[in-house]
């Protein structure tokens, strides 16, 4: 078992363990790096389509994990990002300030959307974000003009420091501005969890009352959280919309935001590592289930039929297995699997029993 | 003057009357207990004091400021901290992370600080934890620090709680019943720990309690309270062989 011997308060700032836990993280930065040299452009497009989601899923992460407000709008932030971004790129406004901008902007919008759902609670909230993704598509459809409307609009080559980046043209280049945006606000996500904010956060979700006999503002809190969970949706939704090429009203459907709420619940809700994880199941999924049907197709010569739902299909069962068997999600079994080899042969079984909590201020009111 | 005075307090649900035209006031440097049979009012005093609930009439002052003013979560930026009747604590935390919640009041840093952990945010943290692990001394929870709360035992429990209150650096401490569910020996420790908050810390203490040798114990005055008004006010033998406390433990002799 590896014991990490503290002498110094920094240990506990820094945001690695120890110098074994960063050399494996700066292994893991060396392969993303390192990816267009080794992997083909077919697969690189799915390594930036994870990336993508997995910075969708920081953004619902934020909120959901973190401050414990359930969502299933950010569909409509990732919309809202996206065309944001465009709008602004064909008003002549560089990417390089366009982008920033559009995660800027859907935090705002966020926080003002937060100001009605502060009063709601669990499912309530849910119901109300789940009206804002379907508001969305008839937003998009009635200001034509801007967004083209049903007709959708087309993602633009854009220039980063000189470079032109295009998802088909140049799938390297863009796949590096992908993983620099993830990478910048992973760790800007890490900074806040560490500091007062993030602990904030974490405060309102577990214990409203106590929270607000600590001093932290309620009603603030969930308006900042709102406020960086959209921006990070934002700038997902700038990136899923060049990335795509093209997109209309129904490229951001609630199917989206349902699919976001399932992938931070797979991947472990309350923890960073989740929305990578999650990332990975979803984006690799389709493609795992197109190979295998292919193969059984073979097998049993029914030739490739198509089965139409079979994604949402399994997705829902893989929701409904976790949920019963681990709440956790994959980063909880991670930890469990990890926890025993450290231990073995001193595992307990019940060692990550939690004790089942209803949102204690919810009992109060 | 007084550090905490509660006057004329009168607090109604519907038509039930939970506080009725109460008054006390508690002096600067004192362990105050409110006793009381269930459903006195006790818990919801404190629940005024924290601004959870606001009275139909009365005035609630703190160090000269008239906390009726202030919202619920500002009360605490004055220097009023509490723990609760059934923990609240933020379960799936560590003791550690419970602890720097309650250094949320004197935070100086902001979002833009935090997201890029500036020099300055990051001695503002050094110096909270510094603070924290003074606590975490003092009330003897350094096996706990790592641990989370949703694995503790109540009676460790009970202990975080009282340390997360004393992180905000409090004037006036509440206790709402901080020896309920806690063992003999808990309790003893519980009262020396309540004795050193006062002498060493310097911190006012309100508190509520069922246990009657605790009361006795640490206390320099105790309120009696029945149905949401006051029953008897001085020290513990006093209140203890007042007639009208008697009568509202143990009914009346017919």
């Amino acid at each position: 078992m590896r014991i990490v011997f503290k002498t110094d308060y920094m240990q506990d700032l820094r945001p690695w363990k120890d110098g074994y836990q960063l050399s494996l993280y700066l292994i893991l930065l060396g392969f993303a790096v390192a990816a267009p040299f080794l992997v083909d452009a077919f697969f690189l497009g799915e390594l930036t389509n994870v990336l993508i989601w997995a910075l969708a899923g920081l953004g619902l992460m934020v909120l959901t994990g973190h401050t414990g407000q359930a969502s299933l709008g950010h569909a409509a932030f990732l919309a809202m990002g996206c065309y944001a971004n465009i709008i602004l790129m064909d008003a002549g406004v560089p990417f390089m300030l366009s982008f920033p901008l559009a995660g800027i902007i859907t935090g705002f919008v966020g926080m003002i959307v937060a100001i009605p759902a502060l009063r709601l609670h669990g499912i309530y909230l849910a119901i109300a974000t789940l009206a804002m993704s379907i508001l969305v598509d008839d937003i998009i459809v009635l200001t034509e003009p801007w967004t083209g409307g049903v007709g959708g609009k087309f993602a633009p080559p854009v220039n980063v420091f000189g470079v032109m980046i295009d998802r088909w043209g140049t799938p390297g280049g863009f796949y590096y501005l992908t993983l620099g945006v993830t990478v910048l606000v992973t760790l800007g996500y890490i900074n806040l969890l560490r500091a007062p904010l993030g602990r904030s956060f974490i405060a309102v979700r577990d214990s409203e009352v106590s929270a607000q006999a600590m001093g932290i503002d309620i009603a603030r809190t969930k308006a900042i959280s709102f406020g960086v969970s959209c921006a990070i949706t934002g700038l997902a939704g700038a990136l899923m919309g060049l990335f795509s090429g093209a997109f209309n009203n129904e490229t951001f459907s609630v199917v989206i935001s349902i699919q976001l709420l399932m992938m931070i619940v797979i991947g472990g809700l309350g923890s960073i590592h989740g929305a990578f994880f999650g990332a990975i199941v979803i984006g690799f999924l389709p493609q795992f289930l197109s190979i295998s049907k292919e193969w059984v197709g073979a097998l049993f010569g029914g030739g490739n039929v198509a089965i139409p739902g079979l994604e949402f299909g399994i997705f829902g069962m893989i929701l409904i297995l976790f949920i019963l068997f681990e709440p956790m999600g994959i980063y909880g079994r991670w930890l469990k699997i990890r926890t025993w080899f450290e231990l073995f042969p001193f595992y307990r079984k019940d060692m990550f029993k939690r004790q089942k909590s209803y949102l204690k201020t919810e009992r109060l009111r | 003057m007084s550090l905490l005075e509660l006057e004329n307090v009168t607090l109604k649900f519907g038509g039930l009357t939970a506080v009725d035209n109460l008054s006390f006031s508690v002096e600067q440097g004192e362990v105050f207990a409110i006793v009381g049979p269930n459903g006195a009012g006790k818990s919801t005093v404190f629940n005024l004091i924290s601004r959870f609930y606001t009275p139909v009439n009365g005035s609630i002052r703190f160090d000269g400021h008239d906390l009726l003013k202030e919202k619920s979560s500002d009360v605490a930026d004055y220097g009023v901290a509490r723990t609760f009747q059934n923990i609240e604590l933020f379960e799936q935390a560590t003791v550690l992370e419970n602890l720097l919640v309650g250094r949320h009041r004197h935070r100086g840093s902001n979002f833009l600080s935090e997201l890029f952990f500036t020099p300055s945010t990051r001695k503002q943290e050094l110096q909270s934890r510094h603070f924290v692990e003074e606590i975490i001394d003092f009330l003897d929870l350094q096996a706990y620090r790592e641990k989370r709360i949703a694995g503790l035992p109540y009676g460790v429990r009970k202990v975080v709680e009282v340390a997360r209150a004393l992180a905000t650096d409090p004037k006036l401490l509440l206790l709402d019943e901080p020896a309920s569910g806690l063992s003999v020996e808990e309790t003893t420790d519980m009262r020396w720990w309540i004795d050193d908050i006062r002498r060493q810390m310097g911190i006012t203490v309100l508190m509520v309690e069922h246990d009657m040798g605790l009361v006795s114990g640490v206390s320099d005055r105790v309120l009696a309270m029945a149905d949401g008004a006051r029953l008897a006010l001085g020290t513990p033998s006093e209140v203890q062989s007042d007639p009208a406390v008697i009568e509202a433990y143990l009914g009346k002799a017919s």
